[in-house]
């Protein structure tokens, strides 16, 4: 009996120091959740999570603070990625933040002014310009963020949604009439 | 009799080429328009160069390449230019692309041009003779040729000349052989010469003994040495280059790997002749054999001028009336048109007028039973039932693990496949989609990459601010000590200096709005007067860059809701 | 939009099912000339039954009807478990059989082609389990010239479980030629001694032995239309007779020659109608072999020292559970990826 119980002792300790020892040898740097979590969101930087960039919602989702269902540019399928990186339930989007139809910003130029307020509210310096000179977007960096539309004192700034062209068309998943429940 | 190699798998559909052998090749007639897409290749789209309104000549350039990998294009005839605009394309998409339209004026006059003696040329001049002719790879890849024509000395044994032609419905290429084969072999020896080949294997499938005879003649007559004309056996397909190469010379070029790493190189018969026309001739690529079959009064081959409308060319060969589409390409690999009034383009080598009596709906489709016959006939050697699940099921990383992308999309799969599931197309799904994943990624590493600048770039100028600000108070105090009159409050007096600025921003941006509110109408950019012919061609590409952007927000816009122009 | 290919080849899997039906008449008529008629009621109450649950579970499962009851496939389930199980089977085991087949090891898993379980063993295995008595009842074969019943008295049997007067069913039927042989060397007679008895003939069991190549000929037609692969048959005979005839040498007095397996029990009905389910199989070539090879092995050794006197059914059944990973281990190089290590 006793010496059951020291052979159980034993093996606790050692374990225990085998964790112990593994825990200093393999000490993961930063937190690899939040780079996990970052690498799943579309990084358009836009706020629409309530936070100042994709960064920081991942870093809160990380801490539990956010919901899952925060990121309308990531959509549906976002949500499904995030759900499974995190394995929890998948939360459909709540009341008004439904995924808008991917857009670029589009500058008015004749309208212009040249105030520069568009050029500090992208995150991700996609506007060319400088002060009263025309500004424009360069359509390829542009996230559709949205941000630099508020700023704008003369709104000539528009969202042009992407449509398909040659290069970007997708083929469809085949429909197959079979699935289709026999009609009656 | 030189040994022959195998392929794994291939089918055997009916060859329905005898309908359209019987009768010459024949000049189509004129059309009233042509509509010239500016994207025919592989690679950027050409930047058009003409403007509209503007007469053009035969043979004259109205796309330049752009970039690396790109082809020209030119006016198939003379005439004037009409529109530029997007116009429906020969794409399975149904989506438009940017296009010259021209219409002919009927003198048919060509722009001075002349050949050169390719013996006396350097190659890379005759590569970029190619390249501003627009030759491309006729068989359907329509890969440009210059790229393909460049290879280190010794580096290449083998030039594989692919007038093997096996898919069904398909007779261009052997009605080329059979009219012009001495052109392509002088083609195909400029080809040799550009590469550096020891030998040029001419591969034509042994279902075309008339071609196969007209070559063979032809290499006597020009006493072609290094060429040999081989028949291979008929089996879909045979035709592919990879699969043409494996069964001429033995070798396996897997995917992703550049055929000339293994010694080969490959042309279709087609850009041979194209070579020789724009080498020996200076004449660009404007026009291209189509074979017009199916559902037709007699079917034939054409000469056709690149940008003809379909429907007019069909007309021609007495298209029937209970014609329902029109397949571009063969009947395995083809192309549903989205309309007859796309142009011919280079890829175009065949329309098949279909109708359901000629091609019946598939029937409904059942599961899979998982029976292999599609693994017995795929020529890459893939278990297609796989790939189906995986694409199926949306698991697209296990599907690239099983090579997805060394799918040839050949069709055999779906060809013999008893349940009638559309392979193909689910493997086309999973690519294009794995494309958009791999677009989506790399944007949003662009975004985070530029944003993390940003933060870095902003935490730097506050550092830089503070540093002025540090240094200006430095001064401030050392003045203060020398000074006997001492200012008070050097920090209020840096304050206003700091808010200054956004305030007098904001008054000039009130000016400059009530300004802009002034002439809001009268707005014109003041340098457009006096421009250079040059200036005004690239404001032209640029407005038909924005033309094409408002187009497609339009064409989105139709389908969602309309484009918002405020948050909220 | 419709997309390439075009143009298909006229097969189908109504046809493919309806070509392997075909293929086992030679089998099924030699049955019918050695035992009666018995096995062609056991073979329509088992379709009838196979085609009602197929149209209820698809009706249930809110699948079209037509397409799939054309397909043939449960035909075929129904009549391989009918030509598994005893003929003299009492109506309500015939319906029990099948009906449990279609709905559970086909239906619940996802219908046509998503069973990961052949049908018919997965039947066969209920039976043999739930009802082990009945099962081991076969008819005896004409040639052995003892009491026999008429088509009504079988019919009788069937459907009423009664026999004539003065009639055991121990009288009119007896133990399958592989289950009399494990008894008898249990007994510790020999191998010898026991083919001696009047139930054996040439090859195997009297009668048995010929349906056995009745089954043969419809699977080498099978073969040659190209319906069937030879992997599967192929691996299967062979290892079956490479591990009998390893035992059979080194001992012959208690081991049966290979060919007696060979002929014995449900072997060439499964070489070529039951493992050669694609459904239930692997895909790749050397998948097949290994599959196959693997049910021989585990044929054998049921057979030899297992509780059960024939191992067809629990050896596929075993294999079908190993199709997943089999199928990921023999994944065949690629076109262009074969040489060397790139």
């Amino acid at each position: 009996m006793i010496s059951a119980l020291w052979v159980m002792v034993g093996i606790s300790l050692l374990l225990g120091a085998v964790l112990g020892f593994s825990a200093i040898k393999f000490k993961v740097e930063g937190n690899p959740l939040v780079e996990k979590i970052d690498a799943v969101l579309p990084q358009t930087q836009c706020g629409q999570c309530g936070y100042p960039g994709c960064k920081p919602y991942a870093e809160a989702i990380a801490k539990g603070e956010a919901g899952i269902n925060k990121c309308p540019p990531g959509g549906d399928e976002g949500i499904h990625k995030l759900a499974d990186l995190l394995g929890v339930e998948y939360v459909p989007f709540g009341e008004g933040t439904a995924p808008k139809p991917k857009a670029v910003a589009f500058i008015d130029e004749q309208t212009c002014i040249g105030c520069t307020l568009c050029l500090q509210a992208c995150p991700v310096d996609a506007i060319v310009g400088a002060a009263k000179q025309m500004h424009t977007i360069i359509a390829a960096e542009c996230t559709g963020c949205e941000l630099c539309i508020a700023p704008c004192p003369v709104d000539c700034i528009s969202m042009l949604p992407l449509g398909e062209d040659i290069s970007s068309w997708k083929w469809q998943y085949p429909t197959i009439p079979l699935v289709q429940v026999a009609a009656q | 009799m030189r040994p022959l190699f195998k392929f794994h798998g291939g089918v055997h559909p009916p060859t329905h080429k005898a309908e359209s052998t019987g009768r010459p090749i024949a000049q189509a007639a004129l059309p009233s328009k042509l509509v010239i897409p500016l994207h025919q290749h592989v690679g950027n789209r050409a930047v058009p160069v003409v403007q509209v309104g503007e007469r053009v000549l035969k043979g004259q350039v109205i796309g330049r390449p752009e970039g690396r990998l790109s082809s020209a294009v030119h006016a198939s005839t003379s005439g004037t230019v009409s529109a530029i605009d997007m116009q429906l394309v020969a794409h399975q998409s149904g989506l438009p692309d940017l296009c010259i339209t021209l219409i002919p004026d009927g003198k048919d006059e060509w722009i001075a041009h002349s050949g050169v003696d390719y013996r006396q040329t350097a190659h890379t001049d005759l590569r970029h003779l190619l390249r501003q002719a627009g030759v491309v790879g006729l068989g359907g890849a329509v890969f440009p040729s210059d790229m393909k024509s460049y290879s280190h000395k010794h580096q290449i044994r083998t030039l594989v000349i692919n007038g093997a032609e096996c898919e069904p419905y398909i007779t261009c290429d052997d009605m080329l052989m059979r009219e012009r084969a001495g052109d392509i072999l002088r083609g195909a020896e400029v080809l040799r010469e550009l590469l550096y080949a020891e030998e040029v294997l001419i591969g034509i499938e042994d279902n075309k003994p008339e071609a196969i005879a007209a070559m063979q003649q032809a290499v006597l007559e020009d006493k072609h040495a290094h060429m040999e004309v081989i028949a291979v056996p008929t089996l879909y397909p045979g035709g592919g280059a990879k699969q043409l190469i494996r069964v001429l010379t033995g070798i396996e070029v897997a995917a992703g790997v550049r055929s000339t790493e293994m010694g080969v190189q490959c042309f279709n018969v087609a850009t041979a002749y194209c070579v020789w026309r724009a080498i020996a001739f200076g004449e660009p690529l404007l026009s291209r054999i189509v074979t017009v079959t199916g559902n037709v009064e007699h079917a034939q081959n054409f000469e056709v001028l690149l940008g003809t409308p379909v429907d007019e060319l069909v007309a021609q060969a007495g298209s029937k009336p209970d014609t329902e589409r029109h397949i571009m390409g063969g009947p395995m690999m083809g192309v549903d048109l989205p309309s007859g009034s796309v142009g011919v383009t280079k890829a175009t080598n065949c329309i098949i007028e279909a109708s359901s009596r000629l091609f019946p709906p598939p029937p409904p489709a059942l599961p899979c039973i998982r029976c292999t016959r599609c693994a017995d006939v795929c020529p890459a050697e893939l278990q297609p039932q796989d790939l189906y699940w995986f694409a199926k099921a949306r698991d697209f990383g296990k599907a690239q693990e099983y090579h997805l992308f060394d799918c040839i999309e050949c069709g055999a799969c779906a060809y013999v496949c008893p349940s009638h599931i559309p392979l193909v197309q689910y493997y086309r799904f999973a690519k294009s989609e794995i494309w958009q994943r791999e677009r989506e990624a790399q944007a949003a590493e662009l975004a985070r990459e530029r944003h993390e600048f940003r933060l870095m770039r902003i935490e730097r100028e506050k550092q830089e601010k503070a540093e002025r600000l540090a240094q200006k108070e430095k001064a401030a105090l050392a003045a203060k000590a020398s000074a006997p009159a001492p200012n008070p409050e050097p920090a209020i007096a840096a304050a206003p200096a700091t808010a200054d600025p956004d305030d007098t921003l904001q008054m000039r941006i009130d000016a400059a709005v009530a300004r802009a509110k002034e002439q809001a109408a009268a707005a014109q950019p003041k340098n457009t007067d006096a421009l250079t012919a040059e200036q005004q061609a690239e404001i032209d590409a640029i407005e038909a860059r924005r033309a094409k952007i408002r187009e497609m927000a339009a064409h989105a816009g139709a389908d969602d809701e309309p484009p918002k122009s405020n948050q909220g | 939009m419709w997309s390439s290919p075009f143009i298909t080849q006229p097969s189908s899997v109504s046809q493919i099912m309806l070509r392997v039906l075909l293929a086992l008449i030679p089998g099924i008529a030699l049955y019918v000339w050695y035992f009666g008629p018995a096995i062609l009621v056991s073979i329509a109450l088992a379709s009838v039954t196979a085609l009602a649950t197929e149209a209820i579970m698809l009706k249930l499962r809110n699948r079209p009807i037509k397409p799939f009851l054309s397909d043939n496939s449960a035909l075929l389930t129904a009549w391989l478990l009918a030509l598994s199980i005893p003929p003299l089977a009492p109506w309500w085991m015939v319906v029990v059989g099948t009906a449990f087949a279609i709905a559970i090891s086909k239906h619940l898993y996802g219908g046509l082609g998503n069973n990961p379980f052949n049908p018919a063993m997965i039947g066969y295995a209920v039976l043999i389990i739930s009802f082990p008595v009945h099962m081991t009842h076969w008819l005896t074969p004409h040639a052995l010239g003892g009491t026999e019943l008429t088509f009504g008295e079988q019919l009788g049997y069937m459907f009423n479980g009664a026999l004539p007067a003065g009639l055991t069913l121990d009288a009119v039927t007896m133990a399958t030629p592989l289950d009399t042989l494990k008894t008898q060397l249990h007994l510790g007679l020999s191998v010898d001694s026991i083919r001696d008895m009047p139930i054996y003939g040439h090859l195997a069991g009297k009668g048995s032995e010929m349906v056995a190549i009745g089954f043969a000929i419809g699977g080498l037609y099978l073969l040659f239309i190209r319906i069937i692969s030879w992997h599967l048959p192929v691996a299967f005979l062979a290892a079956l007779f490479a591990t009998a005839g390893v035992f059979h040498l080194v001992d012959p007095v208690h081991y049966v020659t290979p060919l007696f397996h060979w002929f014995s029990g449900a072997a060439m009905l499964g070489a070529f109608f039951i493992l050669t389910d694609p459904v239930t199989s692997p895909t790749t070539a050397r998948g097949k072999l290994i599959f196959a090879a693997g049910a021989g092995l585990l044929t054998y050794l049921i057979r030899a020292f297992g509780g059960y006197p024939d191992g067809m059914a629990f050896a596929t059944l075993l294999m079908n559970i190993c199709v997943p990973l089999i199928d990921a281990w023999t994944q065949p190089k690629v076109f262009g990826k074969k040489g060397g290590g790139k």
